[in-house]
């Protein structure tokens, strides 16, 4: 196996050093190193109609320069790519060095090997950064941003970004200042205004470097949410301070005027680019509400109405930042109530495309601006930046705690400050504000540029590839991996009404209290507004359950439970045939007879349910349902269904051979759920029908008298014509049965059970749902 | 000062209180304050109604429960040594506090707190929730918007998850071993005063 590996990794890279020269002769104009080299082919011919002589029709010609920038383009995101493959094709490397370094040295490589065929390497330009690579990432972290952890930590969070930010840049900036003004560095033409603009710009930590370090250590969710909330918030600190120091860079001095009109600024731009994302997230929302007849372009009014936030907020100079996260958490607990599952996964899937795609270019595009940028090299400057960053942080953040922790109920520990400081990593948004400083006014702009990118250099390298050992040695918690039980979820809430109740019996209106009144306020108008039909009254709980019964169905199924059915025997055997070939991947339960349950409801549930299952936010290379319980609203459909299903269970437990004492009447159910031969035409209590074909179908149709509709499954390769794909309408039964795909492909018995549920239209494709469950 | 002396002075067994509570003594007034608030006939006691009066409460899908919390089985008023110490559940755990094993757990330990919580759920009072207890708590939470055979399975989910010994029921420590992994110190604690 390990001689596979190291083949395919060479013959990888012998593809990427191919690929290498063609991206290094086509390195583009449009990347912002300005050479425009492109000669004008056809100008030539048409001016010269006169005098044209024929010649032999071309068969073949070669026309690069009409595709060359589309073609560069998608060379290096191809590069981009194939390099993250080859990461984890190796995976000794990617557990000690992070991916980020990895990437890194790969951009030095690229650019030194553009500069040695003789071209000039593409810098990062702050354009393409800043409106294309930057968005997607801050998007995904946005959309997916827990919202439960991050609002109940909102203040240390604004703490550390706001003020930790202000304390860096001054800190930084004046003691720089100092530095530059000693004897002996040559330095003296460094004005206060230029130390200040640089040391607001790299005092920010950068939310691309946290993601990208962050996410392979796994670390708690606190621990998390506190150093990545503070570096997304932290921009609007650094827009303020930078537009404040570059104004007034010119003039070359500040009045108190100035700062308290900055100090309204940051306000105006922190406050006004939550606005603008807000508005935009409800005007997303409120589109998707109408979308149940064109289904396949949900994502893009998500992805779409988003960019226009970012973008909108950028005319202003506002926090593009903020406007983009506030549109995503805005926006998606009330579009995905609306939207299909299979839009829902298409927006989860392309948003962690794009986000990685973005993040390996950055990266890679950081490493080969440094071979290629003009750098001044002043030991002192550098030296001094990088050891005041380190200081700065952690006399920021141990001052900071033991403010912050008179205020907090779980404090932080002496571990956790370590941490927060040591995750302070700096990024690519601070090379590219320095990159758009404007030359003649900062006559240093080299030595920034050399200064900032040994910063991000040291940040990522060292304590990038140090923070994992560090975490295992000081034994900090890592995220648990375990999944919520709905008992936890039950109690929860319990809990939250408990506080609540409790804070208004002592007159005090705390965090509880907001967050009911914020919590009935969306239930009681909001939800009404934005979410079609009837989900909007689905309380959360429910929404939960049905998303951990469908979970487990998936994994069941996947385990392949569900094709070890046994086929046309009677109850009884079929019951202990199920038990010993329980699920051996049974997580979440510990009991055998939950395993049949499960089973059972799996195979019920798997067509049944486009339950939308959630991502762990901070995961980017595989795709784990997530445990997270904003509420989401389900298809009324779906409490019908279980109503008919749990019909058909009170029905059927007669019939059902007692099973050994531990079963609860659930179990027993299910078991009888799950016989396929156990379900007759009519009546389930009537008799057992053996299946024949190579593939089993389980017919499922409730009794009549209890329920009202009925359900009926029908083999699936009868094709229904009319397929139609229907949001929110309760069909009678008779009628049209869908065809449902289900996760996995060889999933036996295909049951297709009545659903209403919203899907793409044309093709009545198998869905695609989580590959990637482990 | 003089008028907090005067205010401890009126309370009863204010030391008591405040060594088995754990209370500073600006909480304690605070929270006399507020109880001589509710307490709007002045009767040194107060009694469902005036609970009752509290508008959160109403609203609050489990404050009755909440309200049968402070009144022990059998009495009908609520003094303010009883109101305190109940009130004592919510106080956040100083972890600085030194741990004396002779003394008896502080009131706002981890394990009085989800006792409280347990008793919470048990309405019968057989020290265990059974099925039933857990029903009528779902439906309270739930209000009117699943149905029957949605809350039967959703218990039944509950209770087979959690249910260790097979009874069918959650004792207090299937209880609390099923919320390990909460941190409830975080949960069940109010900032009473700075």
């Amino acid at each position: 196996m390990d001689r596979l590996t190291r083949t395919t990794f060479i013959l990888f890279l012998v593809l990427v050093a191919s690929l290498l020269p063609l991206g290094g002769h086509a390195s583009s104009p449009e990347m912002g190193s300005g050479n425009e080299k492109v000669p004008d082919h056809g100008n030539g011919d048409t001016g010269h109609k006169a005098n044209y002589t024929k010649k032999a029709f071309p068969v073949l010609s070669f026309d690069y320069k009409n595709v060359r920038v589309p073609f560069e383009i998608s060379l290096w995101v191809l590069l981009a790519s194939l390099m993250k493959l080859g990461f984890h094709l190796i995976p000794r490397v990617s557990n000690i060095v992070p991916e980020s370094c990895l990437l890194i040295v790969v951009g030095l490589l690229i650019g030194g090997l553009i500069k040695l065929v003789g071209e000039d390497p593409p810098v990062l330009s702050s354009k393409i950064f800043f409106f294309y690579l930057l968005p997607p990432i801050i998007l995904d972290a946005g959309y997916f941003l827990p919202m439960r952890p991050f609002t109940e930590n909102l203040g240390t969070i604004l703490m550390f970004a706001v003020v930790g930010t202000l304390w860096n840049a001054f800190f930084i900036g004046g003691v720089l200042y100092g530095v530059c003004q000693l004897k002996g560095v040559h330095l003296e033409d460094m004005d206060l205004l230029s130390c200040l603009l640089f040391g607001s710009v790299v005092s920010a930590v950068d939310p691309v470097a946290v993601l990208a370090v962050f996410e392979e250590i796994h670390i708690n969710e606190l621990l998390h949410i506190l150093v990545f909330g503070e570096s997304l918030l932290n921009d609007a600190v650094t827009v303020v301070l930078y537009h404040l120091f570059e104004e007034f860079s010119s003039v070359g001095s500040i009045t108190v005027t100035d700062v308290f009109l900055g100090i309204v600024c940051f306000l105006v731009v922190s406050f006004g680019g939550i606005m603008v994302g807000a508005i935009y997230g409800i005007l997303s929302a409120f589109t998707s509400r109408f979308t149940s007849h064109t289904r396949v372009i949900e994502p893009l009014f998500v992805f779409v109405y988003s960019y226009l936030a970012y973008l909108s907020a950028e005319v202003f100079h506002l926090s593009g930042i903020m406007a983009l996260i506030a549109c995503g958490a805005v926006t998606r607990p009330y579009v995905e109530a609306n939207i299909s599952h299979k839009s829902h996964t298409t927006i989860k899937y392309f948003l962690k495309m794009w986000s990685s795609v973005s993040e390996t270019l950055i990266f890679i595009f950081l490493g080969v601006s440094t071979v290629a940028g003009k750098h001044s090299w002043n030991w002192t400057f550098v030296i001094s930046t990088v050891i005041l960053c380190l200081v700065a942080r952690v006399l920021g953040v141990i001052g900071l705690t033991l403010v912050i922790n008179k205020f907090r109920i779980v404090k932080l520990t002496t571990k956790d400050q370590f941490i927060i400081a040591y995750g302070g990593l700096r990024g690519a948004i601070a090379f590219s504000l320095i990159y758009l400083l404007d030359k003649d006014h900062f006559t240093r702009k080299e030595m920034f540029l050399t200064a900032i990118i040994t910063v991000i250099f040291f940040t990522v390298f060292v304590q990038g590839m140090t923070i994992r050992p560090l975490v295992d040695l000081l034994a900090v918690k890592k995220k648990q991996e375990t999944k919520r039980s709905i008992n936890e979820e039950i109690h929860t809430q319990f809990l939250d009404h408990l506080l609540t109740g409790i804070e208004d019996i002592c007159g005090h209106y705390g965090h509880h209290h907001w967050k009911d009144k914020l919590n009935r306020f969306n239930k009681k108008y909001v939800k009404k507004c934005l979410i079609v039909g009837e989900r909007s009254k689905e309380p959360q709980l429910i929404a939960f359950y049905h998303k951990m019964e469908f979970k487990q169905a998936i994994e069941l199924v996947e385990s392949g439970g569900a094709s070890k059915l046994p086929s046309a025997m009677p109850s009884t055997v079929s019951m202990q045939n199920i038990q010993p070939k329980k699920a051996t991947q049974e997580r979440a339960l510990p009991q055998v007879s939950k395993a049949r349950e499960e089973e059972i409801r799996k195979i019920l549930r798997t067509n049944l349910q486009k339950t939308r299952l959630r991502l762990r936010s901070y995961n980017r290379h595989t795709l784990v349902a997530d445990q997270d319980e904003d509420g989401w609203d389900d298809f009324l459909i779906k409490r019908n269904r279980i109503k008919d299903l749990e019909k058909i269970s009170h029905v059927t437990n007669h019939l059902t051979v007692p099973a050994p004492p531990p079963d609860s009447p659930t179990i027993a159910r299910a078991r009888l759920a799950s016989d396929p031969q156990a379900w007759g035409n009519k009546h389930v209590t009537e008799d057992i029908k053996p299946v024949t074909g190579g593939i089993p179908t389980i017919k499922v149709e409730l009794a009549s008298p209890q329920s009202p509709e009925s359900v009926c499954v029908v083999d699936e390769f009868k094709k229904d014509s009319n397929e139609q794909e229907d949001g929110l309408v309760m069909k009678p039964m008779s009628l049209v049965s869908k065809k449902d795909g289900t996760g996995e492909d060889d999933i036996e018995p295909q049951q297709r059970l009545q659903r209403c549920l919203s899907d793409p239209g044309p093709s009545a494709e198998e869905e695609e749902d989580e590959p990637f469950l482990p | 000062m003089g008028s907090t002396n005067s205010t401890l002075i009126k309370i009863p067994n204010v030391d008591e209180l405040i060594q088995e509570t754990g209370f500073s003594t600006a909480h304690i007034i605070r929270l006399h304050d507020r109880f001589k608030e509710l307490d709007k006939e002045r009767r040194g006691y107060l009694c469902p109604q005036d609970f009752g009066a509290i508008k959160g409460l109403a609203i609050n899908p489990i404050g009755d429960r909440i309200i049968g919390a402070f009144f022990s089985p059998g009495r009908e008023t609520v003094d303010f040594y009883t109101f305190v110490k109940i009130l004592a559940h919510f106080r956040p755990a100083d972890n600085s506090r030194p741990k004396e094993s002779s003394s008896p757990e502080p009131i706002n330990s981890r394990t009085n707190k989800l006792k409280f919580v347990f008793q919470m759920y048990d309405i019968d009072k057989d020290g265990k929730i059974s099925r039933i207890d857990l029903l009528k708590a779902l439906r309270s939470m739930l209000e009117m918007q699943v149905t029957e055979e949605q809350l039967d399975s959703i218990v039944d989910r509950t209770i087979q998850e959690a249910d260790l010994d097979g009874d069918d029921a959650i004792s207090f420590e299937e209880f609390r071993k099923s919320l390990e992994k909460v941190n409830i110190d975080h949960k069940m604690s109010i900032r009473f005063l700075r």
